[in-house]
C-alpha cells in the first residue's frame, strides 16, 4: 500500500489503456474473436432515389464460397428500421424495394471469405426504376418546411424586425456550410453472434444501451438477450452515437447461418451507411447602436435533411444567447432531399450557426470600426439573453483577455490587408466558442478487493477522448488510491448503465456517478470504523473521515490502512452501487438510460441556471499575394470548461478540435453531383482533412474555472468546443488578410482570386 | 478478389516475353487478356481494388530494378532508368542541383511512403483522379467506358483540366514529374515485347483525349518503358517546380508550373515552360515560350506569357477559376525562376 500519494483530479496523467492501444492489445469491435465468422459484404444503391425492380444474383451466387445474399425479397420482413436518436423517422433499408438515397444498403452477400464476398457483391446485377432525385438546397424536388418546436426550441423577444429596421449599423448577410463526413479511422463494422436465442454484437457504439434498445424493438426481441460490447472505439465524433441499418441485417444474416457474421464496410460505403453533418444555410441580421450595442439578432437556419426524418441541429438555441440583445429572433427551416438521414457531428448545432453569427459580429466589428474583442466586450450579458436565468459560470471575457494575449492581437493592424510577409498577406482572426454543458443520468459499480484494489464497472464509452482515464483518475481521487490501483471496465451492456457519449457530456455524468459510488465505499468504511469497538477511528464522525493515500483518515490525523479498514467494513471485497441523477432530471431518467433513450439535462433548458462552456479562438492565416492558397500557420483557444479531470487529454480534445476546425473552415466537403445526388469524393483521398503540414503552433489555454452549481464535480465538457469558433475565425483572418468576406464554407483559392 | 496471375520474371527479356504473350498478332481473333507491367502498384493495385482496371496478368518489374534502376548525370544530361523510385531520384545530389524542377516536382509530388515505393515509369503512367472514373458506379465516363458520356462535363469538376480537353472527356493528368520532362524535351526509351528498342519524344508519350479518352498513350501494346533522357541546358540548371494545391502536403495540384531559363543579363535566350494540375496530359506550354524568348523578363513579360499559356483554355463551371489560377502559378513561377541563384 502507498503512502504519502495518491492521484487527483486535475492532474496529468497518461492513458491508462494507452499500452494496450499502441501494442495491438486493445481490442476494436471488429478484432473480437468469434467461431468460424462468415463475412458479409454490403451492396448499396447506385441511384439516389427510386425502387429496385429485381435482382440477377446468378453470377454472385457462383462465386466459390457464397453462402447466401440477403434482399428485401427474402428477409425484408425480419428486421425493422432504426430508431434513430434524435429527428423522429428515417429511411428504410432491405424493409422494401425503396431507394432513398445514394449508397443504400440493397443487399447483404454471405461468403466464406471477405474476398468471395466481395467479388460476389461486385456480380449482383440490380435492375432500379430509377426517378429523378433531388440533391440538395435549390434542387427541384426538395421540400421546404418550417421546423416546429418541440425537440429544439425557437425564441422570440421583443421585436426584432422593428429593432432591425430601426438599428443604427446593420449586418444583413447570408451564410453556408457544407456537407461533412467524419471519417473515423476505425470502419463501421459490425460482427454478430447468436446463442441460443441470445444475441452478442461487437460494435463501436457511443451508446451500447441505446444501440441494444433499438435493435431489440427492430428485430423484436427482449433487449435482455442482446449483449452489445464496445471496449475501444477507432473515432466516433458523432458517427456511432445512433444506432444504424447494417446492424439488424448482419443479426438476421448471423440467425440464417446459424454462424457468426462479420461486416467490415469500405471507407466509400462510410458515406452513405451512417449519417454525416448535413449543409446548412443562414440569414443574420443584427442591428447594433453606434456605440457597439445589438439592439436586434434575427437567425434563420436551413438544413437539408432525408425525405422522412426531421432531424436537424438548430444552432439557434446557441446563437440565441451569446450576446446581450433586447430582440431576438430565431427560427429553423427543414429541407428534405433524396438523401441518407443526417445526424451528429463534432458540435453539431455549434460548428455550423456559430460559423454564421460570428462572422457577422466580425462583420459588424468592421462595420462599427471597432475591435472584435471589444465588441464582444460590450455585449456581454449579464444574464441568459434568451431565457433571463443567470449563468452557473460564464468566462467568455478571461478567454478572450488571455487568448489575445498570448496571441499578440494588441499588435494587430485593424485595416485588411494591411499586415505582409514577403509575398504572403498575413490575417488575424477571432471568434467566439460555445458549447452548453450537458450532463446525462449514469450508474457506476465500484468494488474494493481486499489487496487495497478498486474496480470500476460502467457502460460507458471511450471513443478516443480518454473516458477510461477520466474515470480511473475519479476513482482514484475518491478513494486515496495510485492510478494503477483501479482497474476501469466499460463498453458493455453488462455493466451499469451510461447514457450517450456525445454533447459533451460524458465525462460529466460519468465522472459524478464513479464519485458517487466511491462516496458510498467511502460511507460503508467511515461507518463501520466509527461504529467499531477499536482502532483510531473508534467513536469518530463517520462524516469527518476521508480517504487519501491508502488510508482512512480522521480529522486530528488518525489513520487506518485501507485493507484494515475495509475487512471491518465486508468480508473479502466490500462492492457498491450507485446512481447519479443530474440536477433538474426526474429519478427515472436512469431507467430510461436503460432502456436506451436519451435522458439528458442539456445547458440551455435547464431550470435552475443555464450552464455553458465558453472559449475564444485566435487564428493567423496567410494567404499568397498571388495565387491566393490558404495557410494557417498558428491558432490559439482559451476555454473555461469547469473542473479539468485530466489536463493531458483535454488539451488533446481541444487541440484536436482545433486542427479540425481548419479542415472544416479549408479543406473538408462533400462533393454531390447536382444531377445524380450522389457523393463523388468518398474517399480520403479526395475528402481533404488537414495534414500536418497544414497544422503548425496550436496553442490551447484551460482558463481556470470553478462551477459548483453545474454539477458536484464541476465537469462541463470539453470534447466540442474546440472547433466552434475555429471556422469564424478563419474566415474573420481571411478577411483581414485579403479584404474578401467568404461566407461560404470551406474558404479555397478560387474564392480569393 | 478477382483472380489474376501474377508474374515476376528475373530479367527484361523475361518480362518482354511474357508480355508478348499477351499481345494480338495481326489477324489473330481473341483479344487477348490484358497484362500490365507492376511497378510500385501504388496507382495500378488501387485502380484494381477499386474495380476500374481488371487485369488478367500482372508481370512484376521489380527485378528489373538491376537493368534500369540508375541515375546517371553528366554535362550532356541526365539519365533516369525507368525503375528508379520516386523518392531516389527526389533526394539525388546532382538532380537536386543541376535539375532543381525535377527533384521538386516528386518531392512534392504524393507523401514519403508513396516516393519510396513509386517508380518514374509508373509516375508517369498514373491515371487521372476523375472522381467519376475512378468509380465504376457511375454509368457515364468515355474514358472507362468508350461511347457512355461524361458525367464530370456538367457535375463535380474543380480538379479537372482546362487545357487539351475534349467535348468527350476533360480529365485531367494529375502528375507533376511528367510536366517537366515534357517542359525540358526529355526522351523516353522504349522496348517492344519482341525486343525493338525505340527512343521517342517524351511529349508524344501521351494523347489527348479527343473522341478517344479511353487510349492514354501512343505506347504500342506490352512495350516498356525503360528510362528518361533529359538533355542539360542552361535552363535545368534555373528551373523550378511550383505546386499550388489545397493542403500543404500530400495533395495533388490544382495548378502547377515548371519554369526553366536560360537567362543573360535578365533577357531570356530560351525559356521552358510546362504546366500541370490543370492539362489533360503532361504540358509543355510552346505558346509561352515564344512569348517569353528573346524578352526581358519583367512582371508584363510574364503576364503575357501566362496570357498566351491559356488562350486556349475550356471551362465547364466548377474549374472555371483554373485558368486564372494557372496564369497566376505560372506569373509567380517565372518571377521566382527570374530571381534565382543560377
Ligand atoms: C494518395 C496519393 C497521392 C498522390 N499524389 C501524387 C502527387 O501529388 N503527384 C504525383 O505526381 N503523383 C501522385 N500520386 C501518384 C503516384 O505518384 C503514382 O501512383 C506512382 O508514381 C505510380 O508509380 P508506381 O511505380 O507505383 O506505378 P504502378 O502503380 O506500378 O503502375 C502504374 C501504371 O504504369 C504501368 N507501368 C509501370 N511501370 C512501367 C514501365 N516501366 N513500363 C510500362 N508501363 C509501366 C503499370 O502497368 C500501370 O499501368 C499519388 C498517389 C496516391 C495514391
Ligand atoms: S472527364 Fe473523362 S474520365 Fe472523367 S467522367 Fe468524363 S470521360 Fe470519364
Amino acid at each position: 500500500m502507498p503512502d504519502g500519494t495518491h492521484t487527483t483530479i486535475g492532474q496529468p496523467a497518461i492513458r491508462i489503456d494507452g499500452r494496450a492501444k499502441v501494442t495491438g492489445m486493445a481490442r476494436y469491435a471488429s478484432d473480437e474473436v468469434v467461431a468460424n465468422p462468415a463475412h458479409a459484404f454490403l451492396v448499396t444503391s447506385a441511384i439516389a432515389r427510386g425502387r429496385v425492380r429485381g435482382f440477377r444474383l446468378e453470377a454472385a451466387r457462383a462465386v466459390p464460397g457464397v453462402l447466401d445474399i440477403l434482399t428485401h425479397e427474402n428477409v425484408g420482413g425480419e428486421a425493422e428500421k432504426p430508431q434513430p436518436m434524435s429527428g423522429g423517422d428515417t429511411t428504410t433499408t432491405l424493409e422494401s424495394d425503396r431507394i432513398w438515397h445514394d449508397g443504400q444498403i440493397i443487399a447483404l452477400v454471405l461468403a466464406e471469405s471477405f474476398e468471395a464476398a466481395r467479388e460476389a457483391a461486385h456480380k449482383v446485377e440490380v435492375d432500379y426504376e430509377a426517378e429523378t432525385p433531388a440533391a440538395s438546397f435549390g434542387s427541384p424536388g426538395a421540400e421546404e418546411e418550417v421546423r416546429e418546436a418541440g425537440e429544439h426550441k425557437d425564441y422570440k423577444l421583443g421585436d426584432a424586425a422593428a429593432a432591425f429596421a430601426a438599428a443604427e449599423v446593420k449586418v444583413d448577410a447570408r451564410y453556408g456550410t457544407p456537407t461533412q463526413h467524419h471519417n473515423p479511422i476505425e470502419l463501421y463494422t459490425t460482427t454478430c453472434e447468436w446463442r441460443g436465442g441470445k444475441l452478442t454484437v461487437y460494435e463501436s457504439s457511443q451508446f451500447v444501451y441505446g444501440l441494444r434498445a433499438s435493435l431489440a424493438k427492430q428485430l423484436r426481441m427482449d433487449p435482455g438477450d442482446i449483449h452489445v460490447v464496445s471496449r475501444f472505439v477507432g473515432g466516433a465524433f458523432g458517427s456511432r452515437g445512433g444506432i444504424t441499418a447494417r446492424t439488424a441485417w448482419v443479426a438476421v444474416a448471423a440467425r440464417r447461418l446459424n454462424r457468426p457474421v462479420r461486416l467490415v464496410p469500405t471507407r466509400d460505403q462510410g458515406f452513405t451507411i451512417v449519417t454525416y453533418r448535413a449543409e446548412t444555410r443562414h440569414h443574420i441580421q443584427l442591428g447594433a447602436t453606434r456605440d457597439g450595442r445589438l439592439t436586434a439578432l434575427r437567425h434563420e437556419g436551413w438544413e437539408v435533411t432525408s425525405r422522412p426524418s426531421q432531424y436537424n441541429v438548430s444552432g439557434t438555441e446557441t446563437t440565441a444567447r451569446i450576446y446581450a440583445c433586447p430582440n431576438i429572433l430565431t427560427k429553423v427551416n427543414i429541407v428534405h432531399a433524396d438523401r441518407n438521414t443526417p445526424g451528429f457531428m463534432r458540435a453539431p448545432p455549434e460548428t455550423p450557426y456559430m460559423f454564421a453569427l460570428e462572422t457577422a459580429m466580425d462583420e459588424l466589428a468592421v462595420s462599427l470600426g471597432m475591435d472584435p474583442v471589444e465588441l464582444r466586450r460590450v455585449n456581454e450579458p449579464e444574464r441568459d439573453p434568451a431565457t433571463g436565468k443567470p449563468f452557473s459560470s460564464r468566462s467568455l471575457m478571461p478567454c478572450f483577455d488571455q487568448g489575445a494575449e498570448r496571441f499578440g492581437w494588441k499588435r494587430r493592424n485593424p485595416s485588411p490587408g494591411a499586415m505582409r510577409e514577403g509575398e504572403w498577406l498575413v490575417g488575424w482572426g477571432c471568434a467566439a466558442a460555445a458549447y452548453p454543458a450537458n450532463i446525462g443520468p449514469a450508474a457506476c459499480r465500484v468494488t474494493l478487493t481486499a489487496e487495497g484494489r478498486a474496480r470500476v464497472q460502467i457502460a460507458a464509452h471511450d471513443i478516443g477522448t480518454g473516458a477510461y482515464t477520466a474515470i480511473a483518475i475519479t476513482a482514484a481521487d475518491r478513494l486515496g488510491l495510485e492510478l494503477g490501483q483501479v482497474l476501469v471496465e466499460l463498453g458493455g451492456t453488462e455493466l451499469p448503465a451510461a447514457g450517450l457519449a456525445a454533447g459533451s457530456s460524458h465525462t460529466a455524468g460519468i465522472c459524478n456517478a464513479v464519485a458517487k459510488a466511491c462516496e458510498g465505499v467511502r460511507q460503508r468504511l467511515a461507518q463501520a470504523a466509527v461504529t467499531s469497538n477499536e482502532g483510531k477511528l473508534a467513536g469518530l464522525d463517520p462524516a469527518s473521515l476521508t480517504l487519501s493515500a491508502g488510508a482512512l483518515r480522521g480529522p486530528g490525523g488518525a489513520a487506518e490502512a485501507l485493507p484494515k479498514a475495509l475487512a471491518r467494513a465486508a468480508p473479502g471485497a466490500l462492492e457498491v452501487y450507485a446512481e447519479n441523477i443530474p440536477q433538474g432530471l426526474p429519478p427515472e431518467s436512469i431507467g430510461k438510460v436503460y432502456q436506451g433513450q436519451m435522458a439528458m439535462s442539456r445547458g440551455h433548458s435547464r431550470e435552475d441556471a443555464t450552464t455553458y462552456t465558453f472559449g475564444a479562438q485566435f487564428v493567423e492565416v496567410r494567404v499568397h499575394e498571388l495565387t491566393r492558397e490558404i495557410r494557417v500557420p498558428r491558432a490559439v483557444g482559451a476555454f473555461a470548461a469547469g473542473t479539468i479531470v485530466n489536463p493531458l487529454t483535454a488539451y488533446s480534445q481541444y487541440m484536436g478540435g482545433m486542427i479540425w476546425g481548419i479542415g472544416a473552415a479549408l479543406h473538408e466537403a462533400t462533393e454531390i453531383d447536382p444531377h445524380a445526388a450522389r457523393y463523388v469524393n468518398d474517399n480520403i483521398a479526395e475528402y481533404l482533412i488537414p495534414v500536418n503540414a497544414d497544422v503548425r503552433s496550436i496553442e490551447v489555454i484551460m482558463v481556470p474555472e470553478q462551477d459548483s452549481q453545474v454539477n458536484p464535480l464541476g465537469i462541463k465538457g470539453i470534447g466540442e468546443i474546440g472547433i466552434v469558433g475555429m471556422n469564424a475565425a478563419i474566415s474573420n483572418a481571411v478577411w483581414h488578410a485579403t479584404g474578401r468576406r467568404i461566407r461560404e464554407l470551406p474558404i479555397r483559392i478560387e474564392d480569393l482570386l | 478478389m478477382r483472380p489474376f496471375s501474377y508474374q515476376h520474371p528475373r530479367s527484361t527479356m523475361a518480362a518482354l516475353a511474357l508480355a508478348a504473350q499477351h499481345v494480338a498478332r495481326p489477324g489473330e481473333a481473341r483479344r487477348p487478356a490484358p497484362a500490365r507491367y507492376l511497378a510500385g502498384g501504388t496507382n495500378l493495385l488501387d485502380l484494381m481494388k477499386i474495380g476500374v482496371d481488371h487485369p488478367a496478368t500482372l508481370i512484376d518489374i521489380a527485378a528489373l530494378r538491376q537493368e534500369h534502376g540508375r541515375i546517371e548525370a553528366d554535362e550532356s544530361g541526365l539519365s533516369l532508368g525507368a525503375l528508379v523510385r520516386m523518392a531516389e531520384a527526389a533526394e539525388h545530389p546532382a538532380v537536386l542541383r543541376d535539375y532543381p524542377a525535377i527533384a521538386q516536382s516528386l518531392q512534392l509530388a504524393a507523401s514519403q511512403q508513396l516516393r519510396n515505393m513509386a517508380t518514374l515509369g509508373g509516375n508517369v503512367l498514373q491515371r487521372t483522379r476523375c472522381n467519376y472514373f475512378r468509380d465504376p458506379s457511375w454509368p457515364a465516363c468515355n474514358k472507362r467506358m468508350p461511347g457512355s458520356g461524361c458525367a464530370a462535363m456538367q457535375g463535380v469538376n474543380r480538379r479537372l483540366a482546362v487545357l487539351g480537353v475534349s467535348e468527350h472527356c476533360i480529365a485531367h493528368y494529375p502528375g507533376d514529374f511528367a510536366n517537366v520532362l515534357a517542359a525540358f524535351g526529355a526522351e523516353l526509351d522504349l522496348l517492344a515485347p519482341d525486343g525493338t528498342a525505340r527512343r521517342i519524344p517524351f511529349e508524344e508519350l501521351h494523347r489527348l483525349p479527343g473522341g478517344t479518352p479511353h487510349i492514354e498513350t501512343n505506347l504500342q501494346p506490352g512495350e516498356l518503358i525503360t528510362g528518361f533522357r533529359v538533355p542539360a541546358g542552361p535552363w535545368t540548371r534555373r528551373s523550378l517546380y511550383l505546386k499550388i494545391r489545397d493542403r500543404d502536403s500530400y495533395d495533388f495540384a490544382q495548378a502547377s508550373a515548371v519554369v526553366g531559363l536560360d537567362l543573360q543579363d535578365g533577357v531570356v535566350r530560351e525559356a521552358r515552360i510546362g504546366l500541370g494540375g490543370l492539362v489533360a496530359k503532361p504540358w509543355r506550354a510552346h505558346a509561352a515560350e515564344a512569348a517569353l524568348n528573346g524578352q526581358r523578363l519583367d512582371r508584363a513579360v510574364a503576364e503575357a506569357a501566362a496570357a498566351a499559356a491559356f488562350q486556349d483554355a475550356v471551362t465547364h463551371g466548377e474549374n472555371a477559376f483554373k485558368p486564372e489560377l494557372g496564369r497566376r502559378t505560372l506569373v509567380r513561377a517565372l518571377l521566382q525562376a527570374a530571381a534565382m541563384e543560377a
